[in-house]
């Protein structure tokens, strides 16, 4: 048989061409991103990262709707002058309940991956209100409104039953509330029980008082206990530093 | 038509023609391109063997370059090329390059170290930049703190002791603040009487009938005031309760109050309301047991005293 070949074929099928270009540009996707998913040590094995409770879930979703992540990434590199000033640079493991993941590569502000347990609760909710107050070069814009503003709660079981269904092990039975009780301990496993959401959320919220008033909770409350805990899950202390080398 | 028809000869069409005529050149790359990107074809095959690159199973393919590094734990190890190892290998060479500093603080005493100018100068350049990455954003860039939120550290006046020891303990663990709110336990009048005293203190205008009668709560039992202030007024270091009469003001918004009535209220919201801040984080976990000395030093030098 002789299989003559012409340009012209795709040139005047644009059917053809249309399914060719797909191809040949979902290469690229697939070569860098499907074996991810094969490879057994792309997310480090590691104690410690949890799903988020309710009230930092909601704070996450703030921390969203705000966009903060336009301007501060929660990626630190492997590089000497990150750690310096960030903390120990980032496990892909501590992100695998991110969805989305907030990595970003944006940097106007600082990298917040290990922001947590770094400044008082004070600190933090004096800078969202009014950041020069506490920095005076910042360039952040202020977020008073949300001192103000009573967090609407009454979603908060349906939020965390949307994660679960792409894979965040929040538990809505009885086997799953076990399983977790395996995986996360007894007491970090409660938290993550969808049918008691809005009970935690309330009780960490008045535990934490994070906006430091106690009556009520407002956004603030939720966005500062997400801050707070962000990159304090694993306690590297129990790890030699090259621990996370053989995972790449 | 003669022009096309020239450049018909010189120029090499696909040979396809559309609607009859139309006609499409045949203009090929310039060899030194073409050339340029198999080059790049045998580039890559390099940059495979030489760096991690094409995933094998549940893993990947290391390549040849290897990285050396010593671990925390003091290990010699090789591994093959990757980020998290290159970050170790450069963290190692600053690490020795460091380590005769870092040695001499570690090993000397506070005294020692203010008396040995070499390292008084390494704690001078690197305190600076620890202090910027870490502390700055609430005590501010030179140590000066924010009124009602963050304490100065360049003045003598020190919560919880300007000593060594005190400030690395206050480093290490962190400290919480608290004052109970009193507007409960006493009259509007009494809390008046006790804000007129306490002006007085330090020297602020007051009306002197009512701060006699708040010098009288201070000291007994219906305010105590003195259980964590001190019979003297002067504080207590253990736990944190400030100094009231030397005319230093972080809670109490005096400085900025305009009268001197003004200033009297200022010092009565916090009587009446207590105070639950003054949170400072605990760094052990965070920082090195190096680099908190360092910091001590820093912060002792910036206003330490006793």
């Amino acid at each position: 048989m002789n299989f003559n070949f012409k340009h012209e074929w795709i040139e005047t099928n644009i059917g053809l061409m249309a399914v060719l270009t797909m191809l040949a540009i979902s290469v690229g996707g697939l070569v860098e991103i499907a074996p991810l998913f094969f490879i057994d040590k792309t997310i480090e094995k590691v104690e410690g990262v949890r799903p988020y409770t309710p009230l930092e879930q909601r704070g996450r979703d703030i921390y969203q709707r705000e966009g903060c992540y336009l301007c501060h990434s929660q990626m630190i590199r492997p590089f000497r002058d990150e750690k310096l000033r960030y903390g120990h640079y980032s496990l892909a493991a501590e992100s695998q309940y991110d969805h989305p993941f907030q990595w970003g590569s944006k940097r106007t502000g600082p990298d917040l991956a290990r922001v947590g347990g770094k400044y008082s609760n004070e600190w933090q909710v004096q800078h969202l209100v009014a950041p020069r107050s506490m920095v005076p070069e910042s360039v952040m814009p202020n977020y008073p409104w949300l001192l103000s503003t009573q967090l609407d709660i009454s979603d908060t079981a349906d939020r965390m039953k949307a994660l679960r269904k792409v894979g965040v092990p929040y538990s809505l039975t009885q086997e799953e509330y076990k399983a977790n009780v395996v995986k996360f301990g007894e007491t970090v496993a409660p938290l993550l029980h969808i049918p008691d959401a809005q009970k935690n959320l309330l009780e960490q919220a008045n535990f934490g008082n994070y906006d430091g008033d106690r009556s009520g909770v407002s956004e603030m409350d939720a966005l500062v206990a997400y801050l707070q805990v962000l990159g304090t899950m694993v306690d590297f202390s129990k790890y030699d530093d090259d621990a996370f080398v053989n995972d790449r | 038509m003669s022009e096309q028809k020239l450049q018909s000869q010189t120029v090499q069409t696909t040979g396809h023609a559309w609607d009859g005529d139309l006609q499409e050149y045949n203009n090929p790359l310039p060899v030194w391109w073409v050339y340029t990107f198999y080059a790049t074809f045998i580039f890559a095959i390099v940059y495979w063997t030489i760096y991690p690159s094409w995933p094998f199973g549940k893993g990947w393919i290391g390549g040849l370059s290897d990285i050396t590094y010593v671990n925390s734990a003091g290990e010699t190890k090789t591994h093959s090329w990757n980020t998290r190892a290159l970050y170790l290998e450069d963290m190692n060479k600053a690490a020795v390059e460091q380590k005769p500093y870092f040695d001499k603080v570690t090993s000397m005493s506070y005294e020692q170290i203010s008396r040995d100018p070499e390292v008084t100068a390494f704690i001078l350049s690197s305190g600076k930049a620890l202090f910027a990455d870490n502390c700055a954003a609430c005590h501010q860039s030179g140590g000066q703190g924010v009124v009602g939120f963050f304490p100065n550290l360049t003045d003598d006046d020190w919560l919880y002791g300007g000593s060594y020891e005190k400030i690395h303990q206050t480093l290490m663990d962190g400290r919480r603040g608290y004052m109970p709110s009193f507007s409960e336990v006493l009259s509007g009048g009494q809390i008046d009487q006790l804000a007129n005293y306490v002006a007085s203190l330090s020297g602020l205008e007051h009306d002197a009938a009512e701060a006699k009668a708040g010098d009288v709560l201070f000291h007994n039992e219906t305010a105590a005031c003195y259980y964590c202030h001190g019979v003297d007024a002067k504080g207590r270091k253990e736990i944190g309760a400030p100094n009231l009469t030397d005319g230093i003001w972080l809670w109490a918004g005096v400085a900025a109050a305009p009268s001197g009535e003004g200033k009297v209220a200022a010092i009565r919201t916090v009587i009446a309301g207590g105070l639950s801040k003054g949170v400072m984080p605990a760094w052990a976990g965070r920082l090195s047991p190096e680099q908190i000395k360092v910091l001590t030093v820093y912060v002792h030098d910036l206003g330490g005293g006793v």
